[in-house]
């Protein structure tokens, strides 16, 4: 289940882990707010760098501006 | 590619003991690589195909056991050489016809790049499907268990789950267990490796045949 859709758009899955993620979260963590396997956070968590919505801090992921974005529009915050 | 290469790649065998062969495959949950699974015990298995009626038996009986294995911190994961479109009709037809959710990835290995990696296709058996197979990656991705069962044979689960308790009892008492063991019943204390710490062997206290044979209970 990618992230980001064939029209490229951010899928209902990929929306979920990037508001879980908030700015710094550990993936453990993303894991448990999200209730999905750890695995399907990591592999998210590239598909959305991929993207350009977040970006690696250490062990875990910043939103980047874009991702911000993604996520205010996805909350009807646009 | 010869003809002896492409054979060199069918028959490789991944070691016990070893790193498993790391790949990137698309699944039915995305692009996953075996790093993704990185902290969690995996079973990785194969089936020979789609829409075959021992493999839906296996896929249920995997589904069914699947909240077991998450107890053990055990993620599951499918293959078999067919396409993801294949895959996600199959699992949701197990879904409307036997009410039963798949709830773990399943790789589409069109390519035979993982099977073949792994060894899961058995040219005796077939050159284009892969057999039953089972590979139990530790946490640390090292490869701890391996499980070969013909095209005509579905997996034992209970065994499956049995082996599972073993390799975690091993790992977490340092100790080896016994034919047909099932977690509560006594373990086997490895053996001495000195003369002198075979003597206080027998003295120790545990339930000893003989200063090679001990078992205790955990």
């Amino acid at each position: 289940m990618p992230c980001i859709d064939s029209s490229g758009h951010m899928t209902e899955i990929a929306g979920k882990i990037l508001a879980a993620m908030a700015d710094g979260t550990p993936l453990n963590e993303v894991a448990e707010k999200t209730d999905l396997p750890l695995y399907r956070i990591r592999s998210g968590a590239r598909e959305l760098v991929e993207a350009g919505l977040v970006e690696p801090k250490g062990e875990a992921y910043v939103l980047t501006e874009a991702g911000r974005a993604a996520l205010a529009n996805a909350h009807g915050l646009a | 590619m010869d003809t002896t290469t492409q054979e060199k790649d069918v028959l490789g065998f991944p070691r016990l003991g070893q790193p498993a062969p790391v790949f990137e495959a698309e699944t039915t949950h995305g692009t996953l690589r075996l790093e993704d699974f990185k902290g969690s015990w995996l079973i990785l298995f194969s089936h020979p195909a789609d829409f075959t009626p021992v493999c839906t038996t296996e896929f249920i009986a995997f589904a069914e056991l699947a909240p077991e294995l998450k107890k053990r911190g055990v993620e599951l994961c499918g293959l078999s050489i067919d396409s993801t479109y294949s895959h996600i009709a199959w699992v949701r037809n197990i879904e409307e016809k036997f009410g039963v959710k798949i709830p773990f990835p399943v790789i589409a290995d069109l390519n035979k790049n993982v099977a073949t990696l792994y060894g899961m296709i058995m040219p005796g058996e077939s050159k284009t499907e892969t057999s039953r197979c089972v590979f139990v990656i530790d946490p640390n991705g090292v490869l701890r268990a391996m499980i070969y069962y013909p095209l005509t044979t579905g997996r034992n689960m209970q065994e499956i789950l049995r082996l599972i308790d073993a390799l975690q009892t091993t790992d977490k008492h340092g100790v080896a267990t016994p034919a047909n063991w099932k977690p509560g019943e006594k373990v086997i204390v490895p053996p001495p490796a000195t003369a002198e710490a075979a003597e206080a062997r027998m003295k120790a206290g545990f339930e000893t045949k003989d200063w090679y044979f001990s078992k205790k209970s955990l």
